[in-house]
């Protein structure tokens, strides 16, 4: 008999330390739509060469912050109201760790948009398939992340983490492409710089994500995801 | 604005039945005190009789004399000793049977039907007439051991009237004794024995005491079964002294020898016709007030020491 | 550059491979740890460390006349550890305790089963054949009130040893002020010996219990929610002593106070209705409980 990936079925005595904590998971929840949000629109800004897009994504990013901020301060408070055990002990200290990385997501979100805000004063670099293959991927783990936050699933979030193996294998290729159109023709160096640094945040966008992966995993079963080498997919 | 300060959820208003109440309480106090009063009143009345009549008759004669066909030579010499040497045969048997009997049924005896009926029993003797006493031991100790009209009769029987309550005494003061100091005792691996003799009882003893002397207390003016088991009422002689000059200077030839009490010797003087003897039986009265005094007053100074050392 | 086998900043740890328990999380210490889950990506937790057993708890069960307040409970007790007993009211932490030194015997109407057996020598302390003063002089126990004896509070130190036969004045002595120091309070009470126990404050109280239990120097020393009726300045000194004490006593400690349990134990056992539903290493029972109904005991979902 295990506590497993069932969401809780009895509510706390004290009603009060629920609300509580139904208000830190929808406080990640806003976050993480947040930056969902800035990576598509980042996303969108890539495909379209589209600035105001790319604006969206700098302007959403203060409430971000803010919401990091909260979630803190909710977080500690909690700690020293409520003593916390078990699950809800590993909910609330895996809420300050996931809003850090979700916070990171959104200054890597916003260094896009400002790369691509740079880009389209250059003529475009033929052949971009990389890079919006990697916003896609990266938007489908963190969609597959906060899902499996909300609904307290670690299976999801550990399949969100293999995803990352695509990212990295993406990253790699790119950066033999781009290099190969800056030796062809110089005048590609500017937009393959800015690309390359696009694909690098995405790459470190798709790393934050498995970390908030593991976070979730710890929540849900108080132990790290086994890390075999043959669990590793490509 | 006053009312509306006064008036209490429900409409209720605070003034008028913060008013009843304290005229109750007044009432209540008031009877109390009438009660009180009165009682107090006719004890005091008593007492300042006895006063008024015996108190001029005090002597150091009256003390050192034996009782006399003559009023004024008339003493209680013989009497008092006599109260003062039965009531030592009777603490001394009536207390350590008492309590034995007592921590045995507290904290010994298995708590069956057996130990029920020993208990009813118990309750039950403490209110028996005490002449009843007196009949039992005219046949048993006087004619059927042949012990004769003595102080150790005289103290048995009434050892037998203060074993019921010296008994329920020491029950209670047990009792009280909360259960974790047994519970501490034995968790330190005490047995029985040890427990009982080391912690319930001196902290009982205090409880013990007052019982024991309530007992006394009664013991002391019975005079229905002393009577009946022969006490003299005209006696002009002494008991020989427990302790003699020579060896081996303890004698207990004391307790075969007759005897008179107080009570007694303060009937016998009230009997006559002459109101001399009447202040002499007054006088007496007062002198058996105040031994009573005196054993109350020595058993609230035991407990108090008692207290200080344990507290 | 980053390499191809980039992954995040965590390291790698291969599992190591560990032999399954019984079901209900109920383990010997001899054999190894609770089992994996079922996901296959999970590291199965550490197994509790092996350790020296001090009592060895087996099928305990006990009745109060025809109610069963313990039904087969074993639990193995680690020497020169705290394990704590946690549970809602009545569910047996307390009647369990009591076993130990056969309080029970005190009442009318008791029956035991099963074995405790006391190391070393392995005796079985709950046998009817065992002398049930045996176990109290090998086990010391603390209550929930303060109860000193209405005596000074030398006598109380030295009550143990009185009992045991001891009375050789210099030894008691000694022995009186190893038990006050160790119970850290000695230098409280060095010039007061001879007063009353009731003139110490309640938390004095409690530490003068304690180190009458300590004076005839126990193998294993019972605490039945010893801060219960404390305040938390009070408290906290007891709990630095109960930490002091390890070095030197095995502690079995009931509370209802589930934060005192995770702060002051190695080992947690949660009891509901007589059974043990989990035990474990106390770090694990606070962090990761592996039934359900202790998670909801401990985070306040019942109880």
């Amino acid at each position: 008999m295990g506590i497993g990936t069932r969401a809780m079925a009895t509510e706390h005595i004290v009603k009060s330390y629920d609300q509580q904590l139904s208000l830190l998971s929808r406080k990640i929840l806003e976050m993480g739509g947040l930056v969902e949000q800035q990576l598509a629109s980042a996303s969108e800004a890539l495909a379209t060469r589209d600035i105001e897009a790319a604006a969206r994504v700098i302007e959403h990013d203060d409430r971000v912050d803010d919401l990091e901020e909260e979630i803190d301060k909710h977080a500690i408070r909690l700690l020293a109201t409520r003593q916390p055990m078990a699950i809800d002990l590993r909910h609330i200290a895996m809420a300050m760790k996931i809003s850090n990385d979700l916070e990171r997501i959104g200054d890597y979100a916003v260094n896009i948009a400002r790369r691509i805000e740079r880009l389209v004063k250059v003529p475009p670099v033929q052949s971009q398939y990389a890079i919006p293959r990697m916003a896609q991927i990266t938007q489908a783990m963190i969609k597959d992340v906060l899902d499996a936050y909300l609904e307290r699933d670690a299976a999801r979030a550990v399949t969100a983490w293999h995803r990352d193996d695509e990212v990295d294998a993406m990253y790699e290729s790119l950066f033999r492409e781009l290099s190969t159109y800056m030796l062809e023709d110089p005048r590609n160096i500017t937009a393959c710089i800015n690309l390359l640094f696009i694909a690098k945040n995405l790459e470190r966008t798709g790393d934050h994500i498995t970390n908030i992966a593991e976070k979730i995993h710890y929540m849900v079963h108080g132990q790290r995801i086994n890390r075999m080498p043959a669990q590793a997919t490509s | 604005m006053a009312t509306d300060a006064a008036r209490l959820p429900g409409g209720i208003d605070s003034r008028r039945l913060i008013g009843r109440a304290r005229r109750v309480d007044l009432a209540f106090a008031g009877a109390g005190l009438l009660v009180m009063v009165v009682a107090m009143a006719m004890l005091m009345a008593l007492v300042l009789d006895l006063l008024v009549d015996g108190l001029p008759r005090l002597s150091w004669d009256f003390f050192t004399n034996f009782p006399s066909r003559r009023p004024g030579r008339a003493g209680i010499l013989s009497a008092w000793v006599g109260t003062t040497l039965v009531m030592i045969v009777t603490a001394a048997l009536a207390v350590p049977l008492g309590v034995a009997a007592g921590v045995y049924l507290e904290e010994y005896a298995a708590k069956n039907w057996i130990t029920d009926v020993i208990e009813i029993n118990v309750t039950n003797l403490a209110g028996v007439p005490s002449i009843i006493y007196g009949l039992l031991a005219l046949g048993l100790f006087v004619y059927g051991f042949g012990l004769g009209e003595t102080i150790l009769v005289a103290g048995m029987v009434l050892a037998l009237l203060t074993l019921p309550v010296v008994i329920v005494a020491t029950r209670e003061a047990i009792r009280s004794i909360p259960q974790e100091v047994r519970e501490a005792a034995f968790a330190l691996g005490a047995d029985q024995w040890q427990t009982v003799r080391i912690y319930i009882l001196p902290a009982a003893t205090p409880g013990i005491l007052t019982g024991a002397i309530i007992g006394l207390a009664r013991a002391i003016g019975e005079t229905a079964p002393v009577i009946t088991i022969g006490a003299l009422t005209f006696i002009a002689f002494l008991p020989p002294a427990p302790i003699q000059p020579e060896f081996p200077f303890l004698s207990f030839e004391w307790l075969n020898s007759p005897f008179t009490v107080m009570p007694i010797q303060m009937f016998n003087w009230i009997s006559r016709p002459q109101p001399e003897f009447h202040v002499n039986a007054a006088a007496a009265g007062l002198v058996l007030l105040a031994m009573t005094l005196l054993m109350n007053g020595l058993a609230i100074y035991i407990r108090y020491r008692i207290r200080k050392g344990m507290r | 550059m980053s390499n191809a086998a980039a992954r995040p900043v965590a390291d790698r740890l291969p599992s190591p491979a560990r032999p399954q328990a019984r079901a209900g999380g109920l383990v010997d210490l001899e054999r190894a740890g609770p089992g994996a889950p079922a996901d296959a990506d999970v590291a199965p937790p550490p197994a509790p460390a092996p350790r020296a057993c001090k009592a060895d708890v087996r099928g305990l069960s006990f009745w109060y006349g025809e109610f069963q307040a313990l039904k087969d409970i074993s639990i193995p007790i680690a020497e020169s550890e705290v394990t704590a007993l946690i549970g809602p009211s009545g569910c047996g932490k307390s009647t369990f305790l009591r076993c130990f030194n056969r309080m029970h015997d005190l009442y009318p109407g008791n029956r035991y089963e099963g074995e405790i057996l006391l190391n070393p020598g392995g005796v079985n302390i709950i046998d009817r054949r065992t002398d049930a003063m045996l176990p109290r002089l090998r086990i010391g126990m603390v209550f929930q009130k303060p109860n000193p004896f209405p005596k000074s509070v030398y006598e109380n130190v030295a009550a143990g040893l009185r009992i045991r036969g001891i009375r050789r004045r210099a030894l008691v002595d000694e022995r009186v002020e190893q038990a006050l120091r160790r119970a850290a309070l000695w230098d409280e009470v060095k010039d007061r010996l001879d007063d009353s126990a009731y003139d110490l404050s309640g938390g004095q109280q409690q530490r003068l219990c304690i180190a009458r239990a300590l004076a005839p120097d126990p193998e294993l020393l019972l605490l039945d929610e010893p801060t219960s009726a404390l305040d938390p300045i009070a408290t906290a000194r007891i709990e630095e002593l109960i930490d002091a004490l390890r070095q030197h006593y095995t502690l079995v400690i009931v509370t209802h106070n589930m934060q005192q349990a995770a702060r002051v134990s190695q080992r947690t056992a949660f009891f509901h209705l007589g059974k043990i539903i989990e035990w474990n290493d106390t770090e694990q029972i606070f962090t990761n409980p592996k039934e359900t109904m202790t998670q909801d005991y401990i985070t306040g979902r019942f109880g």
